[in-house]
């Protein structure tokens, strides 16, 4: 099939169109049994993953399901189905494409499982959920082909493991379908076809014209970059200018808590009254699609964003990209800066705007990273153990199975190619029994083996249960906020459910833009009205805080060792010079260590760059060995690349800290009673059907039946800490916020060099980290002391606390 | 341990950080909604396999404040087994357990909305108990000197931008409601309905816990 047909041609010409050479690569290599195409945006991606089956659709009848489309986003589902259907009309062809999602009603979903469509574009979880059908293999009978969209972002998550898990049945049931991955740029395209591919199988890898260079820049302002922070508020009338100068421009921020300040400030700066809007993942759906209709029309100027807009949809005339704050990751930031400019072979332009001093020197680094295009990443690890539980209990709500055959199945995964057949029977049994040492529920399993050894539902009823629980995407207990008035009231989005609870009637935040005045919860709906506010409390968003890359780390280090940085603007060159003169800049091979004291303390810096979330874990660390030697720390504030440590002593001796052995013995008490465990567990609990979802409608009935998943962490903890789930809680916990790895990175590679510098003053590099937000108290007993003092403070204001004084000395007498 | 000091209907009672309360003048300890077995019940009804250690880690906590409290009369206010059949799902460890904590006592099982009082596992079964003024039942009515669980309640408070969530007592100065003392036991927001028409002007929440502390209930504002 390497002849695109007359019909497609002529179709191509009609419009003035090109065929790419990667069209065409694809449509040649159709048989290929996995295929993975590398393209910048805008070369017709798409298109190119379509084209082999709307050609093989021309020519011959086909009945049922063809091709398969997966995509990471509900709303790229429907926007290719509109970019579908224009060719397929305008030739003619006999195709009938459908998409299915979370949004599609009952009654069409039925339908489609009944007589599906020749082309079904849907999601990772909707799939999952089709594949958990008893019908799945008359549905998906004379499947051919499937197309996973945006790859690279779903080779980086539980979805995408999901995902695999699926298509492993699907191939199973369709032995000759063909697999087709569309991604962007990526630092490693092997680790991307290993994911699709079907193992042991190959998976070829074709790569588009990567296009021009792009054309980016760091942002010239007026004012210097401040010391600290991360807002970027000082670019705003630069930023403003280059809105003006340009048709539409995506301003991205790394958390949704920036882009709702800064979009704040800007529209009090935005003297001209450009139209200008916000997108975030916290915003209500209602408020997003407004904004994306908007920006289609090209009513918008500018839009304030964040990850929420990183992936495909084609949001009209985009032509400048600006990135506020550390870009932190290069391979990202190469993704954002093609979001302008869909144009193919037209160069995307970007502005970088550091939010602080040091990140002038990241915004620096990561452009001659771009420019080299050397991009960066973590690779993965195996296949997580919750997502594969969930899929043992997905496969049996379709049906009963074999247990060596799904094992067999599983492996052909590439993130799980390498599970023991001891580890897939430990999910196994888990899934079936709970795999509790204490054998307590042998009367009731969840699954049962029959003498011939399938295994099948003890309960039937039981699918039902299994697949309201399908998927890995976790809201985080999450409310939603409106606008109060008597019909209910506008929605404008959601807020962290702990966020909300610290809020008391009065209190103002930022949320789509706007400051609003919290009033009241009514029936876990967070009612607010409009305020005209100058300071409003800021909604601590949970958006990760993303830690800067490993390898954009290490060009940091290497920047250091240069003699001079005529690439850098003068504050921050100087001020480099300055911290060489006064002490050192830190080396790849060692770690530097600072002392000095300040305002009545001690201070401790530890420059590691080992990236925010392994810095924040060291400096628990650090502090917890420093009480034990009776240093008295106090506290401490942790940034990608370094930790301030503040206490009552100085720090004489700073090697034995660092021992590798102690430190990680020190981990492993830390993290047993760590919150980062106790959110993780909930997590893969969840995943791995553990414990159920809690609906919106449980939440907001309050029902008492549900209790915490901490509960059951502790129990764990107690009685069985070796159980399964405590085994995936570390691995996962481990892979995330702890970063521990990262720790150990470090420590491998300064092996035990350690400079302390100890000086009468703060030394420059330091310096800003004294502005640092974030400062972390070290206090064991802290939430005790701070929950007595702030009971003390509410009885006392409410005048209740009616104990005479002897009475109150009872508090301390033991019972 | 440490534990917060209340008067009800005249009577001095201690809202112990576990969960339990105490009267100490009659020698008196009363925990409410043991819910024992519910782990045993949830995979029974075809739900999650949850770890089995709940009514073990239970009977191990009581057992810690039978021995700090040493209390002559022992009143479980209902919903001691999760369900009637849940009494099937104690072993013979967990029963002989119960039976040892029982000796020398006088223990009595109220009757709760999950389980008629036990019959089996020792000790007197009734519907509700009477000492001095006050009244020990499962569900609380308008009766003052009613002290009464159920309901589980559970409060939460902001704490310098941390959100801390515990299972409370709820007392006023006519009824005293006991959070749910067994491990697999969810709770019902301070700010709930029930709470609201129960609780009469100054009541208070007593928050469990390693230092228990009592806190004005918040109103609910009217909507």
């Amino acid at each position: 099939m390497d002849r695109l047909p007359d019909r497609f041609s002529d179709w191509f010409a009609r419009r003035g169109w090109q065929v790419h050479p990667h069209q065409r690569d694809m449509l040649a290599r159709a048989d290929a049994p996995a295929l993975l195409l590398i393209a910048p945006t805008g070369g017709g991606k798409t298109l190119a993953g379509f084209l082999p089956t709307l050609v093989d659709l021309a020519d011959t009848d086909h009945d049922g399901l063809h091709t398969l489309y997966i995509s990471p986003l509900k709303a790229l589902a429907a926007d290719i189905k509109r970019n579908l259907t224009t060719p397929v009309t305008e030739m003619g062809l006999p195709i009938r494409i459908e998409d299915r999602t979370g949004d599609t009603s009952a009654t069409r979903k039925k339908r489609q499982r009944a007589d599906p469509p020749h082309i079904l574009l849907t999601t990772p979880e909707s799939l999952a959920l089709l594949v958990s059908y008893e019908d799945a293999p008359r549905m998906f009978a004379g499947l051919k082909r499937v197309v996973v969209d945006e790859i690279h972002a779903l080779s980086e998550s539980k979805r995408g493991d999901q995902l695999m898990l699926a298509l492993s049945r699907l191939q199973a049931l369709c032995p000759d379908m063909r697999r087709v991955g569309l991604s962007a740029t990526v630092e490693d395209p092997a680790a991307v076809a290993s994911f699709l591919a079907r193992h042991p199988d190959p998976c070829e890898i074709l790569y588009a014209d990567p296009g021009p260079d792009p054309d980016i820049a760091m942002l010239d302002t007026d004012a210097a970059p401040p010391w600290s922070g991360g807002g970027g508020r000082y670019a705003i009338p630069a930023v403003l200018e280059q809105v003006k100068a340009h048709k539409t421009t995506l301003i991205f921020h790394n958390t949704r808590a920036q882009a709702e300040i800064f979009f704040h400030e800007l529209w009090l700066q935005n003297d001209d009254a450009l139209p200008i809007g916000i997108h975030h993942g916290s915003l209500s759906r209602e408020q997003r699609t407004r904004v994306e209709q908007a920006m289609v029309q090209g009513d918008l100027r500018a839009i304030v964003c964040t990850g929420s807009l990183d992936l495909g949809i084609d949001w009209g005339d985009v032509d400048l990209v600006i990135q506020i704050g550390a870009p932190k990751n290069v391979k990202r930031l190469v993704q954002r800066i093609g979001r302008a400019n869909h144009r193919y072979n037209a160069p995307s332009k970007a502005l970088l705007v550091p939010a602080n001093r040091f990140e002038v020197v990241e915004c620096v680094a990561a452009l001659q990273a771009v420019k080299e295009r050397d991009l960066d990443g973590d690779p993965r690890g195996p296949g997580p153990r919750d997502v594969l539980c969930q899929h043992i209990l997905i496969r049996a709500a379709a049906g009963p199975f074999e247990a060596t055959a799904l094992y067999n199945e599983v492996k052909t995964a590439g993130a799980y190619a390498s599970l023991t057949r001891a580890q897939f029977d430990a999910c196994l049994d888990f899934v079936a029994t709970g795999g509790y040492a204490l054998r307590a529920y042998d009367q009731w399993k969840r699954l049962k083996q029959d003498p011939d050894g399938t295994w099948h539902l003890r309960d039937p009823r039981a699918a039902q249960r299994i697949r309201q629980n399908i998927g890995t995407i976790m809201d985080t207990d999450l409310l939603k906020v409106r606008m109060k008035n008597r019909r209910g009231g506008t929605p404008l989005g959601e807020i962290e459910e702990g966020f909300a609870s610290t809020l008391t009637p009065g209190d103002t935040f930022l949320i789509g833009g706007q400051i609003v005045r919290y009033e009241g919860l009514r029936e876990m709906v967070v009612e607010v009205t409009r305020r005209a506010d100058k300071q409003p409390k800021i909604a601590t968003f949970m958006g990760t805080k993303f830690a800067t890359s490993t390898q954009l780390s290490e060009r940091i280090l290497r920047m250091f060792a240069q003699d001079d940085w005529p690439e850098l603007p003068d504050p921050t060159r100087q001020w480099l010079h300055l911290q060489r003169d006064r002490s050192q800049l830190p080396q790849h091979d060692r770690i530097l260590i600072e002392s000095f004291p300040h305002d009545g303390r001690e201070h401790t810096c530890v420059y590691g760059f080992a990236g925010r979330n392994a810095m924040q874990t060291l400096g628990l660390l650090l502090t917890a060995r420093m009480e034990q030697q009776g240093l008295h720390p106090m506290g401490f504030v942790s940034t990608d690349y370094a930790t301030l440590i503040w206490g009552l002593d100085t720090l004489v001796h700073p090697e034995p800290l660092f021992d590798r052995d102690g430190l990680r013995e020190t981990f492993e008490t830390w993290l047993a009673g760590n919150a980062v465990m106790k959110r993780t567990f909930k997590q893969s609990a969840v995943i791995s059907g553990l414990i159920e979802r809690t609906t919106r409608g449980q939440r907001k009935s309050g029902k008492q039946a549900t209790f915490s998943a901490d509960i059951l962490y502790d129990v764990l903890h107690k009685y069985e800490p070796d159980h399964l789930l405590m085994d995936i809680t570390r691995e996962e916990a481990l892979k995330g916020l702890v970063d521990f790895g990262r720790i150990e990175d470090m420590l491998m590679r300064t092996a035990g060099r350690v400079d302390h510098v100890v000086l009468d003053r703060v030394t420059p590099l330091a310096a800003p980290l004294f502005l640092e937000a974030g400062r972390v108290p070290v206090d064991g007993a802290a939430t005790e002391r701070l929950l007595a003092e702030e009971a003390q403070r509410l009885m006392d204001t409410a005048g209740l606390d009616m104990k005479p004084a002897d009475e109150k000395r009872h508090w301390r007498v033991p019972y | 341990m440490n534990f917060v000091d209340v008067i009800l209907q005249g009577v001095a009672l201690r809202a112990l950080g576990s969960g339990a309360l105490s009267w100490p003048e009659r020698r008196v300890l009363i925990v409410s909604d043991l819910h024992l077995g519910k782990s045993e019940r949830m995979a029974r009804r075809g739900g999650a396999m949850l770890p089995p250690y709940e009514a073990r880690d239970t009977l191990l906590r009581l057992d810690a404040v039978l021995d700090a409290t040493d209390p002559a009369t022992v009143i479980c206010l209902g919903d001691s087994l999760d369900d009637n059949a849940a009494r099937a799902g104690l072993d013979d460890t967990e029963a002989q357990w119960i039976a040892r904590m029982q000796a020398g006592r006088d223990w009595i099982w109220i009757a709760g909305n999950h389980d008629p009082a036990p019959s089996d596992l020792g000790g007197r079964a009734l519907a509700r108990v009477g000492i001095g003024p006050l009244t020990f039942r499962h569900i609380a009515t308008p009766a003052p000197g009613e002290v009464s669980g159920h309901y589980h309640p559970k409060a939460r408070l902001g704490v310098r931008g941390k959100s801390v969530s515990r299972p409370c007592f709820l007392h006023d100065d006519r009824h005293m409601i006991l959070p749910a003392f067994g491990t697999y036991t969810g709770g019902l927001d301070w700010t709930a309905a029930p709470f609201a028409a129960l609780m009469g002007d100054g009541a208070c929440a007593i928050l469990t816990g390693p230092r228990p502390c009592a806190v004005p209930l918040p109103r609910r504002r009217a909507a």
